[in-house]
């Protein structure tokens, strides 16, 4: 340790692999001083500006916020808010072009600024070191800040380890050519920045802190060694020019010729690393008690004539600051966040300055010609030679181009940096970097899509387990009311009684599992108008069973309770002849209005009998409900229609009578109905109409193949067991009902009858 | 006599030698997985039926009998590729003409005009579907696969498979879309 110690009091470093020396370009935006701006019109403030999860908004449009306020808050300790940059009030809360190179829209908070910069009411911790530790830490979290050197972590997180530090590194490297803010914040803030560390050496207590500055930038140095002049522990290191010298391994190996362990953070080797600028922040946010909302960006690049830095409040958006620097727009537009190694070309310049823009570059052709054509590599081992983490990125360009991933693991993708310094010096001109993230973001995701599957495949089993478990109850169910139905076969003609049972059971059955089902043969006596109504159900029942029992169970759902059951009762249903269709669309249209009239019932009726059905008393939300079902049975109808036509799509003609019929019922079962309705019905029933039509005719249009008469048949049963069920279980209602009931049971009996006669021609004309 | 002794030192090694292996053999048994796990790992799980088999379990049971390994489209050609690495055979290309990669996607119930009839929940092969009946529907669009089988048993179609959207989190890379190389 003393020799480790001595050997960087003497400034001899280490030497990290690799690496590059790109023209540096700093002195086109070094000269002048941090430049203040006008405020823009409109400021963006992105609601999330670092990794990890962003925090819930907590202002509303519309309302006035001060400079300073925070717009977001958030319980996860893994995120910082944001807040308003200048006061102002909230113009909107909307979608953002997001300061990424994808540029896809993220929240953001548009403040129109009212130009008085009104601060809110600022409380600094002047005596922080009186304060508890947590208390400090408590305060750099609520100022927002957020590293802003690279992936912007939250530094309330980095400054609270949980493992001893030996070294604090101060970043100051800024080894990317073309960017000095940090470089023009270290000469002009110095001392602040020293307060910054001030307050870090406080909350981690290192043996030593390190302020790393390359020797390309003489003056920062000596600003900062003025500054720090006072505290032994304090060194400023002047590290060789080296691209990338200011990553954070790079720069823990140089400093201290320590490794970083691969997967590893810099702490687990006792090293906690921050950034100038961050530094700069945090003393903002003890001494005066400010937020982050303001930072330093460079605007540089042969296309602006004033190069130079300036104080860019967060959520400026890159325009106003391209007009400020008098930026002239190259013959190619290229605008690039970040510098030229590890930047990202901007969409459009509308994107906001977040916490982590230090940089804006707008190039000349000249100074960066267009990237020449990429040729094949040639296996030089340039890049290999280049790279500061000792890859292999001939190897690594070899495995992300054939996908595959689990080889470019084991080359070490995930400890690439994205540096650059292999396409820089690439004869090939091959954008390695570029394959690189292609290839990290594919792994990524390949890994989340893992995960799901994983979620998915537990699901689906105990899916599968559910099911079967249903499906042994529901036998249970159904041997049950087999039984019944026997007993009220045998009984046929004379008992009427146990065939009313035998109707009930079945309804009982199906939708109450658990109930029993001899209670309802109780019931069942004070039930005449039920009696009757089952009476017209086993009749046309009985008709249809002297027919081909096939179409039967397809056509009468009250016994297709088996879902597959009426799934292959379908097919023959098919082959029918069209009468027996005609009649079967006049009673899936009856069934339906059935289910519309049980439902309106059912919400007049004080007492529900199931736990789904709501309770809705009120006349209007009736009314209202009313319509709804109307509309949707209007939309079920139309399917349901579509695929009826679908399926006798060899017949055009025969889906036009199918039309009329369709039409007549519809109008004839109306009358049913009381009167004042009538009218809203007829409406309603030619909408229905007119949809199916145009359902139809699009799908002949499509003539799509699929086949639509499973969930058909399945719609079926179910729709007339509901409309038997709520029927049945809705005694209260009956005084009222009784004279609707009446007509409707007439119905049923005319249409019991009308198909008795239909399946008998039908088998006159088959035999 | 040397001949006889001989023998009897041989077998006796044999015999120990294979006492000690046989214990080995049971102490220190490897668990390996069953080829049908191994394949059900590398399927995706979307459980859509349209390798033919009533989910991804079966066709892997499927694979693991010798069918082909080419019939699950939302796996793609990645999927493929990792079945072909497993079974020991050749790659070959997804047999059905419309497979084409699949685009994320998730089934959205347009609320409001949902009847609430539960059929969407008895399609759903993973329980991704929440709602009862009488009662608005909605989909965990977290949960959902994409598979599209809820999309056809719904009476009033107001069910929509929807592209996942792409996050920042998600976003792939273009390629060349920016400069990096810089030269002066
Ligand atoms: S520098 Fe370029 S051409 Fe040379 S080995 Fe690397 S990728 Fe291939
Ligand atoms: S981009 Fe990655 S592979 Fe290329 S030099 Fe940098 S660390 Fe090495
Ligand atoms: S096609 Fe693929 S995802 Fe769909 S069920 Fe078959 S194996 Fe599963
Ligand atoms: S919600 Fe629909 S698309 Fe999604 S998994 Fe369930 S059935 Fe498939
Ligand atoms: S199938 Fe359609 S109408 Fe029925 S519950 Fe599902 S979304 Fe609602």
């Amino acid at each position: 340790m003393e020799s480790l110690l001595n050997r960087i009091k003497n400034q001899r470093w280490w030497d990290f692999p690799g690496g590059v020396h790109p023209p540096s370009r700093k002195d086109i935006s070094n000269q002048g001083s941090i430049d203040n701006i006008a405020l823009p019109e409109l400021l963006h403030v992105s609601v999330k500006q670092h990794i990890g999860s962003e925090g819930k908004i907590k202002v509303e449009v519309g309302q006035r916020v001060l400079k300073g306020e925070a717009l977001t808050h958030s319980a996860n300790p893994f995120s910082v808010p944001v807040h308003a940059p200048t006061s102002g009030t909230i113009e909107a809360i909307d979608v953002h072009p997001s300061a990424h190179p994808s540029a896809l829209p993220e929240m953001a908070v548009h403040i129109k600024p009212d130009g008085l910069g009104q601060w809110i009411d600022l409380k600094p911790m002047q005596d922080y070191q009186q304060q508890n530790k947590s208390k400090v830490v408590e305060a750099i979290c609520k100022a927002g800040i957020s590293g802003m050197g690279g992936a912007g972590f939250p530094t309330h997180i980095k400054v609270s380890p949980k493992k001893d530090v030996q070294f604090l590194i101060i970043n100051g490297i800024e080894c990317e050519p073309y960017i000095t803010s940090d470089d023009r914040l270290m000469r002009e803030y110095a001392w602040q920045i020293r307060q910054g560390i001030d307050v870090l050496q406080y909350l981690l207590n290192p043996k030593q802190v390190l302020i790393g500055i390359e020797d390309n930038k003489p003056e920062a140095a000596e600003a900062m060694r003025v500054a720090c002049r006072d505290n032994e522990q304090y060194q400023i290191c002047v590290v060789p020019t080296k691209y990338p010298a200011g990553g954070e391994k790079q720069l823990i190996q140089t400093l201290t010729g320590q490794e970083v362990p691969q997967n590893g953070l810099p702490v687990d080797i006792g090293v906690i690393m921050q950034n100038v600028g961050t530094c700069y922040a945090i003393a903002d946010a003890i001494f005066s008690g400010k937020p982050l909302i303001q930072r330093v960006v460079t605007l540089t690049g042969e296309q602006f004539d004033a190069p130079q830095n300036v104080w860019a409040p967060i959520g400026t958006p890159i325009s106003h600051l391209l007009a400020h620097a008098g930026y002239q727009p190259a013959s190619t537009e290229r605008l690039i966040m970040g510098g030229p190694m590890m930047g990202f070309a901007l969409a459009n310049d509308h994107i906001p300055v977040v916490k982590t823009t230090n940089c804006i570059l707008a190039p000349s052709l000249s100074e960066m010609p267009l990237p020449p054509q990429k040729q094949a590599c040639i296996r030089c081992s340039a890049c290999a030679d280049a790279c500061p983490a000792s890859l292999l990125p001939q190897q690594l360009l070899w495995y992300a181009k054939a996908d595959d991933h689990e080889k470019a693991q084991e080359y070490n993708l995930f400890d690439c940096i994205e540096c650059g310094a292999c396409a820089y010096v690439c004869p090939s001109d091959i954008p390695l970097v570029h394959y690189y993230r292609t290839a990290k973001a594919d792994i990524r995701s390949a890994q989340q899509e893992k995960i799901q599957a994983d979620k998915a495949r537990e699901r689906f089993e105990a899916r599968k387990a559910r099911l079967e478990r249903d499906q042994i109850e529901r036998e249970e169910k159904h041997r049950q009311a087999a039984e019944a139905r026997k007993q009220a076969m045998q009984a046929d003609g004379s008992d009427a009684k146990a065939k009313i049972a035998a109707a009930l059971a079945r309804a009982k059955a199906k939708k109450a599992p658990s109930e029993d089902t001899s209670q309802t043969a109780d019931e069942a006596d004070n039930k005449k108008q039920q009696v009757a109504d089952a009476i017209a159900r086993a009749k046309a029942k009985r008709a249809a069973k002297q027919s081909d029992a096939t179409i039967d169970k397809a056509q009468d759902g009250v016994s297709g309770d088996e879902l597959s059951n009426a799934d292959n009762a379908t097919k023959p249903a098919d082959a029918a002849p069209a009468d027996v269709k005609k009649q079967q669309v006049a009673e899936a249209i009856a069934r339906a209005k059935a289910k519309r009239t049980a439902k309106l019932a059912e919400e007049s009726a004080s007492e529900s009998s199931e736990e789904e059905s709501t309770p809705i008393a009120a006349d209007s939300a009736q009314d209202d409900k009313k319509q709804q079902v109307a509309a949707a049975i209007a939309r079920a109808k139309a399917k349901r229609e579509a695929k009826l036509a679908e399926q006798q799509s060899a017949a055009n003609d025969k889906a036009a009578d199918n039309q009329q019929t369709d039409a007549e019922p519809a109008g004839a079962s109306s009358a049913d109905n009381s009167e004042p309705e009538y009218q809203q019905k007829k409406q309603r029933v030619a909408a229905a109409i007119a949809k199916a039509k145009a359902k139809k005719a699009a799908q002949q249009r499509a003539e799509k193949p699929q086949d639509g008469s499973e969930s058909e048949a399945i719609s079926e049963p179910e729709a007339t067991s509901e409309s038997l069920s709520s029927e049945t279980d809705t005694p209260e209602n009956e005084q009222q009902t009784a004279q609707d009931k009446k007509q409707r049971i007439a119905a049923a009996v005319a249409k019991a009858k009308a198909r008795q006669q239909a399946k008998k021609d039908a088998q006159e004309d088959n035999s | 006599m040397l001949f006889v002794y001989s023998l009897f030192a041989i077998g006796l090694l044999a015999l120990i030698f294979g006492l000690i292996l046989g214990y080995a053999a049971v102490r220190f048994k490897v668990e390996a997985d069953p080829l049908v796990d191994q394949i059900d790992k590398l399927l995706p799980q979307t459980q859509c039926g349209q390798c033919g088999y009533p989910g991804c379990k079966p066709y892997a049971e499927a694979i693991a009998n010798g069918d082909d390994i080419n019939k699950c489209p939302p796996g793609g050609e990645a999927t493929v590729k990792n079945l072909a690495d497993l079974m020991g055979v050749d790659p070959k290309p997804l047999d059905d003409s419309h497979a084409q990669e699949p685009i994320k996607k998730v089934a959205f119930i347009r609320e409001d005009e949902c009847i609430g009839c539960t059929k969407c929940i008895v399609a759903c092969p993973v329980d991704a579907i929440l709602g009862a009946a009488k009662h608005m529907h909605t989909v965990i669009s977290d949960e959902c696969t994409g598979c599209d089988l809820c999309v056809d048993p719904c009476p009033v179609d107001c069910i929509e498979m929807r592209p996942v959207e792409a996050t920042a989190q998600s976003w792939r890379w273009d390629l060349n879309s920016i400069p990096v190389k810089q030269v002066s």
